[in-house]
C-alpha cells in the first residue's frame, strides 16, 4: 500500500477512535437529524401535502443539515491542544492529511445519514427496502462531493470569528447541486421510474464529486500552511 | 511575503484616479437615462418596463465581469502570492456584489409587469442569485478572518472553489428546469434590436464597464490605504 494512503487511513482511523470514545457529537449530530424529521412532518399540513410528496426534500434537507453539524466538528477537534500544529510538522503530506480528514468525515456523515434513513421511513412512511441500494448509492455519489468541500471549508471556519456560522454560509451554496442531484433521483427512485431518466442527474453527481475532491486535496495546503 | 511599504501617497494617488473614474462614469450613467428615456423608442410588446433592459443588461455584464475576475485573481494568488492579486480580488468581490445588487433588483421590477410575476426559478436567475450569496459569504469570510496573509489564502480558496461551482450551479438548474417545463415566459430575446437601443444599451455597457473600473480602482486605493495605516 503506498506510503500516502497508509498515513490518510491512519488519520482518518485517529479521528474515528477519538468520537467512538466520547461519541458527543456523533450523538448531537444523530439527535439534531431525529429532531430536523420531526419538526419537518410535523410543519407540513397533511391535507395540503402527503408526507411522500415531501419525503425527498425532507430527508435530503435533513442530511445536508446534520452534515453541517457534523462539519462543524471536524476541525474543532484539531484546533484543541494545537493538535493540527503537531499533524502538520509531522512528515505527513498535505494531500494524506486531507484525505484522512474526508475519510473520517465520510464516516461520520455517512453514519448518521444510515441511523437517520430507518426513522425516515418510520416518519414518512415511505418504504425503502426495494429501492434501498439506490437511495444508499445515491446518498454516497452526493455525499462525498460537499464533504469534501466541507472538509475544506470546516479547517478554514475554525480559524475565523463565528466559526460556527461561516461553514453554512459557504458551504451551504456549494450543496446545491448535489441536494438538487440528490432530491431528484430520490423522487424518481420512490416513484419507481427507470434508470434512464436519472442518469443525467448521476452523470452531475459523479463529475462534482471527482472535480471537488480532486481540486479541494489540492489546495488544502493553502489552507493549512502559513 | 515581506510586504513593500506601502506609502499613503500612492494609496491616495489610486483612491483619487479610481473617484475620478467614477464620476465620470457616473455622468455616462446620467446619459444613458437621458438616452434610454427620451432617445430609444418604446418597445412594442412590453412597453415602458423594457427601458429597465438598460440597466439590468449592463449591471448583470459588471457583476458577472466582477467574480470572473474574482476566479481568477484567486487562482494567480494560490500561484504567485502578490499581495496586489489578493487586494484587486477583495475590491472586485465587494463591486461585484453591489453591481448584482443592482441586477438583482432591477430584473424583478421588470419581471412583475411582463412575466406576471417578481421571481421565478429560472436557470439563469437561480445561477445569478447563488453567485451573489457566495460572493457575499466570501465577504464574511474576509471580514471574519484576521491575519493578512491568512486572510488572502482562504478567500483565494473560496475564489477558486466558487468559480467552479458555477459551472454545476448552471447545469443542475438546467437539468432541473427541463425535466419540469415552466409556462413559457417572456424573455426579451433581441435578435434584431434597433439602431436607437442597440447604440442606448452600447453605451450602458461602456458606462457600465468604466464604472467597475473606477470603484475597483478607488476600493483598491483604499485598501492600500488601510494597509498604510495599520503599518505604521
Amino acid at each position: 500500500m503506498p506510503e500516502a494512503i497508509r498515513l490518510a487511513l491512519a488519520i482518518a482511523a485517529k479521528d474515528i477512535r477519538a468520537e467512538l470514545r466520547s461519541r458527543t457529537a456523533l450523538v448531537s449530530a444523530l439527535v439534531f437529524a431525529a429532531l430536523v424529521l420531526v419538526i419537518f412532518n410535523f410543519a407540513r399540513d397533511p391535507t395540503a401535502l402527503s408526507a411522500t410528496d415531501l419525503a425527498p426534500s425532507a430527508l435530503w434537507v435533513t442530511f445536508a443539515l446534520a452534515s453541517m453539524v457534523a462539519l462543524n466538528r471536524a476541525f474543532t477537534i484539531e484546533r484543541e491542544n494545537g493538535a493540527l500544529d503537531g499533524l502538520l510538522v509531522a512528515p505527513v503530506s498535505r494531500e494524506a492529511i486531507f484525505v484522512g480528514k474526508l475519510l473520517a468525515n465520510l464516516a461520520f456523515v455517512g453514519t448518521v445519514e444510515l441511523v437517520t434513513l430507518p426513522l425516515f421511513t418510520l416518519f414518512f412512511n415511505v418504504s425503502l427496502w426495494a429501492v434501498l441500494p439506490g437511495v444508499l448509492g445515491v446518498a454516497a455519489l452526493a455525499t462525498v462531493g460537499f464533504v469534501a468541500v466541507g472538509t475544506i471549508f470546516s479547517a478554514m471556519a475554525v480559524r475565523t470569528r463565528f466559526a460556527e456560522l461561516m461553514l453554512p454560509v459557504l458551504l451551504l451554496p456549494f450543496m446545491v447541486p448535489p441536494l438538487l442531484g440528490a432530491v431528484q433521483v430520490t423522487t424518481r427512485l420512490l416513484a419507481g421510474r427507470p434508470l434512464s431518466e436519472m442518469l443525467g442527474w448521476l452523470r452531475l453527481l459523479a463529475l462534482y464529486d471527482v472535480v471537488f475532491v480532486t481540486l479541494c486535496t489540492l489546495v488544502f495546503s493553502a489552507v493549512v500552511d502559513e | 511575503m515581506s510586504a513593500p511599504v506601502i506609502s499613503l501617497e500612492v494609496a491616495r494617488r489610486i483612491t483619487h484616479r479610481g473617484l475620478a473614474l467614477s464620476a465620470a462614469a457616473l455622468l455616462g450613467l446620467a446619459l444613458v437615462y437621458v438616452l434610454a428615456l427620451g432617445y430609444t423608442p418604446v418597445e412594442a410588446r412590453q412597453g415602458l418596463a423594457q427601458k429597465i433592459f438598460y440597466l439590468h443588461v449592463p449591471a448583470a455584464w459588471s457583476a458577472l465581469l466582477a467574480f470572473s475576475l474574482v476566479g481568477f485573481a484567486s487562482a494567480l494568488y494560490l500561484w504567485l502570492h502578490d499581495p496586489r492579486l489578493d487586494r484587486f480580488a477583495a475590491a472586485s468581490a465587494e463591486v461585484g456584489v453591489a453591481f448584482s445588487a443592482v441586477m438583482l433588483t432591477t430584473g424583478p421590477i421588470w419581471a412583475k409587469p411582463i412575466w406576471g410575476t417578481w421571481w421565478t426559478w429560472d436557470a439563469r436567475l437561480t445561477l445569478t442569485l447563488f453567485l451573489f450569496f457566495l460572493f457575499v459569504g466570501y465577504l464574511v469570510l474576509r471580514a471574519a478572518v484576521q491575519d493578512p496573509s491568512e486572510r488572502a489564502r482562504f478567500s483565494a480558496v473560496v475564489g477558486i472553489l466558487g468559480m467552479l461551482l458555477v459551472p454545476f450551479i448552471h447545469l443542475s438548474v438546467y437539468l432541473f428546469r427541463t425535466l419540469h417545463p415552466q409556462p413559457i415566459v417572456l424573455k426579451p430575446s433581441a435578435p434584431s434590436l434597433p439602431p436607437e437601443m442597440l447604440r442606448t444599451l452600447l453605451i450602458s455597457f461602456a458606462v457600465f464597464t468604466l464604472l467597475y473600473v473606477g470603484f475597483v480602482t478607488a476600493r483598491y486605493g483604499l485598501a492600500l490605504a488601510e494597509e498604510a495605516r495599520d503599518a505604521a
